[in-house]
């Protein structure tokens, strides 16, 4: 999903143009806004749609599986170190996301992985990873799928 | 020089009334320009037609003493205190520019319209305005022109690359020049070079307000109308589909220290 430039939010400030890998955020040089002058050539990774202070970036799907109607939005806040995405499907469904940001080395702060407990063997052949069930937001254990309940002509 | 009307002194060359006119065209060439603008660029369609997906995807309604709670802090922020810049070298130059260009535009009015005829004399704080306003856009501009400029800070192009994105700010800064010089070439009586300063001022002034449609001159009308609809998006939760801000936990990870772009 190449990524386009909202030209009444952008402020020309230049975050884009400087973090783009590819080098093809550029600004426009008629209103000295931000603009993606190939997206085709965008590599989606996303890296001028966090760094935008102004949350003019957006990112436009490909036709032929988002046709219109849909958004995908990024609020980056620096102070909380957070990233939150917000997806918006077509058809009204939504889907949010809250994430931190770094630039520590992973392990060495977020997560310290200093601080844990050392697992014990049980523990590391157990099916459950690191930080969960916590992580995943459930209470209870790894969900699990009843056999009798899997679609029919599937053999084990 | 700081304390005497120019405008005055050219009077007698230059007929008070052909300097009225001339300021009445200079309104007319904006007006114009403006509008031709809006309609070009279909300006005032986008954000009618974005003001109405916003209300769509609004979660609550404002009621009109909300709407104008969030256009006089509109006001007060971002347009009386350039609250939209993040970077607060823009933010400075940008005050510098619009406040010396109010002064210098409001102090040129008062001078030609009130004390161009003869016998009259000029209260010395009008010229001090005037040549204040050149003084705080030239600051502003060049400051702008050389150092803060995306195209020279964030994309290493040349400090002297012009394209029409530059002709709003160039005309400007050509304008405010060419009038605090031949200010001081007519203190000096230079006959010569004030009179040449005097047309590069005329020139640079016929193309700063006749080239609207082309320069980003509209902006000041335009960034104030975006600038509300954000706000009024925020408050009636349609956030332009941001997400909503993190609060799960408060502070999440260290935080981050966002840096200049500057490695091109």
């Amino acid at each position: 999903m190449p990524t386009f430039v909202y030209m009444t939010r952008c402020d020309g400030c230049g975050h884009c143009v400087d973090i783009c890998p590819s080098d093809i955020m550029h600004i426009d040089k008629t209103y000295r806004r931000a603009m993606n002058i190939e997206p085709n050539m965008c590599w989606e990774c996303y890296s001028c749609v966090k760094a935008c202070p102004q949350n003019a970036i957006d990112c436009r799907g490909y036709a032929d599986f988002a046709p219109l109607g849909h958004s995908v939005r990024v609020l980056r806040e620096e102070e909380k170190g957070t990233i939150s995405w917000r997806i918006k499907f077509r058809d009204g469904r939504e889907k949010n996301f809250v994430s931190p940001i770094t630039t520590e080395p992973w392990g060495e702060k977020i997560p310290r992985l200093a601080d844990l407990e050392v697992p014990t063997q049980e523990a590391l052949e157990s099916q459950l990873l690191c930080y969960e069930p916590n992580a995943l937001n459930i209470e209870t254990g790894l969900p699990t799928i009843d056999k009798d309940k899997f679609k029919q002509g599937v053999y084990y | 020089m700081l304390t005497n009307n120019p405008f005055h002194e050219v009077a007698a060359f230059v007929p008070p009334v052909a300097m009225k006119s001339f300021v009445v065209i200079m309104v007319i060439f904006v007006l114009a320009g403006t509008i031709f603008d809006i309609i070009h660029k279909k300006s005032a369609k986008y954000f009618f037609e974005n003001m109405k997906k916003s209300k769509s995807d609004s979660v609550r309604d404002v009621g009109g003493g909300e709407k104008i709670k969030i256009a006089c802090a509109t006001a007060a922020h971002d347009v009386l205190a350039s609250g939209e810049f993040c970077n607060h070298r823009r933010r400075i130059a940008h005050l510098l520019t619009m406040y010396g260009f109010i002064l210098f535009l409001l102090a040129t009015a008062v001078m030609i319209f009130g004390y161009t005829e003869s016998g009259i004399t000029t209260p010395a704080v009008y010229p001090l305005l005037w040549h204040l306003g050149a003084l705080m856009v030239c600051v502003g501009g060049y400051w702008f022109w050389f150092f803060i400029r995306a195209d020279v800070s964030a994309e290493g192009h040349s400090r002297f690359r012009f394209m029409l994105a530059d002709l709003f700010v160039v005309s400007l800064m050509a304008c405010t020049t060419s009038a605090l010089v031949w200010s001081f070439f007519l203190s000096i009586d230079a006959g010569f070079l004030s009179t040449l300063f005097f047309l590069l001022f005329i020139a640079s002034t016929v193309v700063l307000f006749g080239g609207v449609p082309w320069s980003k001159f509209a902006h000041m009308f335009f960034k104030p109308a975006a600038a509300f609809q954000k706000r009024l998006a925020e408050a009636d939760g349609s956030r332009s589909n941001l997400p909503p801000p993190a609060d799960s936990p408060a502070k999440y990870g260290l935080g981050i220290k966002r840096e200049m772009p500057h490695h091109y």
